[in-house]
């Protein structure tokens, strides 16, 4: 990988293939990043394996991307692909294995617990399901005031007057502070929770598939919702989906993830105009037309998704490719990094059985 | 005259464009008979709940052909659901209760028949795929265990006879090594495998009819599209015809050859699936059609439906969905309950002044 690493130097964001957005305009820059669960442990003594072996679930692996300020980063991908576990490493939920996030140009590891703080207040979640996702004991006054009590010094009548604006901001009514959340509908839950992620007023919220337990009709309120608070607040998003139409309508940059490689990158409008990995073209192939009339041809990937235990060494996608593999190259068995697809902010992984050949392009008609 | 793509091993060769444009105008995309298998009349569901009667499915009339794939579409709360469960006699008694109305299969009409009559109906004549198929498999029996239930109920196959069938049923919805699959419990197989054991079940007793409850929405893309891809090709083997229940546009557009929106337990527009997308005429089932992204072109800011859907307990005398229609209308015109007009050859419309913009083009077809 053609890594410029510049050690021992606080504040130098290595530069990475890919990712193309200047530490100045970067909220968040992931570098390299891995996490390994590792899974049927074996037994060792003094780190020498006795019995058996332990294989390692690579969810995430060297994974690189900048995240704009104001702007919306998406990750799509099949389930399994590391795209929720991503989330988790940025949310600091997860330790990563190996790698680095640089919050605004500072890595977050060597940041000090008054930096910690600051950088969990300025990096917040919503989740999926908001049956799941709010307490069902608590008050909306006390979901949505939890963060304000925890991170800040305001006092009690301070709290209340700021949990009601920020409910009056995502759509709902101050007096319905008192209720608790089984009073509300799916859509009105999941602006709870946008009101819960506002509170602090952070500069980055994770989005994990925000709108796919919700109705169709309440979706495009969320979205446009979304939209707005982001115009609005100049928040940055980082946006897990598998949904490529909510991809392409929300996202300004995208990447596409498989068996927790990155592989293809780059603006929203160039990945799915001219998208270049089959994998990226088989995913658009078979995403729900629009209009009766859209009859796409299906690129149809052979076998199964493959577990992310013990994935190949070299290229992940060749045990998916319908292409031939040549055992002897060499992405056969190391990985091959991203290159630049003409002049613009587009990347793919590039071997000789992972790029679309005309046959193999996805032809997104519009209507 | 099949039309719709056959998936081959990498791409699938589909008819080209100008060749299915010319077969709009015979309906959809493959050969409907004019045989009708399923024909519902006026069905009405209520529950009695704390907050007053329920009026789940309030009136709905369908017909279902041979080899025809209907969509049922609308919010959650619409009544989807449970006029599928009403068909198949389903709906918990109490606290509901299937009021009024008749579902004629096969010229029977089901709300008449004995509870054993009905248990040979189901999963024998008419099927149901439910809607989540990681759940909807029982973890302590095995494969063979579960899709032979129904076969020997209904069929009365015992052992060798039994087990040659289910692998049968296996084989037909492609899953391979099917008779070492069988013995496998439903852990083993992955999500997409075990939605397939599912349609196997549905599909085991050729039914005249499967009903599919959102069969695809715990799926990825992929899987989703292979899944639907299967459901297809069984129906032009068998002749099936499929009602699919969904809230997902992209299915309909994908899958269905008619459609019926449904909102408040009622349906407020019914037509083939081209004329639904290029000209319907209800508000709702415009602001439905454009509150979806779409992945094909960078789409504008969203329309969206303004306020809630209705809590059926408590439901406006009239027009239903005047509280959330944009259009001007008067206090009165909402108050008139429309009704469910033909205005153009298979094209019906809930008219009301309140909800259909081009209500003056068609006033002369109703009386109010």
């Amino acid at each position: 990988m053609a890594t410029k690493e510049v050690k021992n130097k606080k504040n130098i964001v290595p530069e990475e293939l890919g990712c193309t957005t200047p530490t100045k305009d970067s909220i968040v820059q992931v570098r390299n990043l891995r996490k390994h669960y590792e899974v049927n442990k074996a037994l060792s003594i003094f780190g020498k394996d006795i019995v058996g072996k332990t294989d390692l679930l690579k969810a995430v692996d060297n994974v690189s991307f900048d995240v704009a300020k104001g702007k919306t980063f998406g990750l799509v991908g099949e389930s399994g692909c590391g795209k929720t576990t991503t989330g988790k490493l940025i949310l600091q939920l997860e330790k990563p294995t190996e790698g680095q996030i640089f919050f605004q140009g500072e890595d977050i590891s060597k940041l000090s617990a008054a930096g910690m703080a600051e950088y969990r207040k300025s990096v917040q979640a919503v989740f999926q399901d908001p049956w799941a996702s709010l307490n069902p004991r608590m008050r909306v006054k006390d979901i949505v005031g939890e963060p304000l009590q925890i991170a800040t010094t305001m006092t009690k009548e301070q709290i209340a007057k700021r949990v009601g604006d920020l409910l009056e901001e995502v759509g709902l009514n101050e007096y319905q502070s008192n209720f608790y959340p089984h009073e509300f509908s799916g859509g009105q839950r999941q602006r709870i929770g946008i009101a819960r992620a506002l509170a602090l007023n952070p500069k980055l919220i994770i989005l994990d598939e925000p709108v796919s337990a919700l109705d169709v009709s309440i979706r495009a309120q969320i979205m446009n919702l979304l939209v707005d608070l982001q115009n609005e607040h100049d928040l940055a998003y980082v946006l897990i989906a598998h949904n490529l139409a909510t991809v392409r309508y929300m996202c300004h940059k995208t990447a596409v993830m498989y068996l927790g490689v990155i592989q293809e990158m780059g603006d929203t409008e160039a990945v799915f105009t001219n998208p270049q990995h089959i994998y990226t073209n088989a995913l658009m192939s078979a995403a729900l037309p629009s209009h009766p009339d859209i009859d796409r041809d299906e690129i149809v990937l052979p076998g199964e998704v493959v577990s992310p235990i013990n994935p190949p060494d070299g290229d992940v996608f060749q045990t998916r490719t319908p292409m031939k593999v040549d055992q002897k190259h060499e992405y056969a068995s190391t990985r091959p990094p991203l290159v630049q697809v003409g002049k613009k902010d587009h990347w793919v992984v590039k071997t000789p059985w992972s790029i679309a050949d005309k046959d193999m392009k996805v032809k997104l008609e519009g209507k | 005259m099949t039309t719709k793509s056959k998936s081959k091993s990498v791409k699938s060769k589909s008819t080209k464009k100008s060749k299915q444009k010319s077969q709009v105008a015979d309906f959809g995309r493959k050969t409907v008979r004019d045989e009708i298998v399923l024909s519902v009349k006026d069905l009405k569901t209520q529950f009695t709940t704390k907050y007053g009667t329920v009026k789940a499915v309030d009136g709905v009339s369908f017909d279902l052909k041979k080899g025809e794939t209907l969509g049922i579409v609308g919010e959650s709360g619409s009544g989807k659901s449970v006029t599928s469960l009403s068909l198949m006699r389903l709906v918990p008694q109490p606290p509901g209760e299937i009021v009024d109305g008749e579902v004629l299969l096969n010229g029977r009409n089901l709300l008449e028949l004995s509870e054993k009559e009905m248990t040979e109906v189901r999963g024998g004549e008419i099927s149901l795929i439910l809607q989540d198929p990681m759940t909807a498999l029982n973890p302590c029996f095995s494969i063979e265990n579960q899709v032979g239930e129904g076969i020997s109920i209904h069929q009365g196959d015992k052992g060798k006879n039994l087990f040659e069938k289910v692998v049968d049923a296996l084989k037909s919805v492609r899953i391979p090594a099917a008779d070492q699959r069988a013995k496998d419990y439903p852990h083993q197989l992955s999500g997409g495998m075990r939605q397939r054991v599912v349609g196997a079940i549905g599909i085991s007793s050729n039914p005249s009819v499967i009903i599919a409850d959102e069969p695809t929405t715990s799926l990825d893309v992929t899987i989703q599209g292979a899944y639907l891809r299967l459901l297809k090709q069984i129906q032009e083997e068998t002749g099936v015809g499929i009602i699919f229940i969904t809230h997902d546009f992209g299915i309909v557009a994908k899958m269905c050859d008619r459609v019926a929106v449904m909102y408040a337990g009622r349906i407020v527009e019914s037509a083939d699936v081209r004329t639904i997308f290029n000209n319907p005429l209800h508000e709702y089932t415009k602001a439905l059609i454009e509150s979806v992204p779409k992945l094909e072109q960078k789409t504008g800011r969203l329309t969206q439906i303004k306020g809630q859907p209705p809590a059926l307990w408590d439901l406006p005398e009239g027009d239903s969905f005047a509280p959330r229609s944009t259009l001007k209308f008067t206090e009165k015109d909402a108050s008139i309950r429309p009704e469910l007009v033909e205005v153009a050859k298979g094209h019906f419309v809930q008219l009301s002044r309140s909800s259909v913009k081009d209500f003056k083009k068609y006033a002369h077809l109703v009386d109010y």
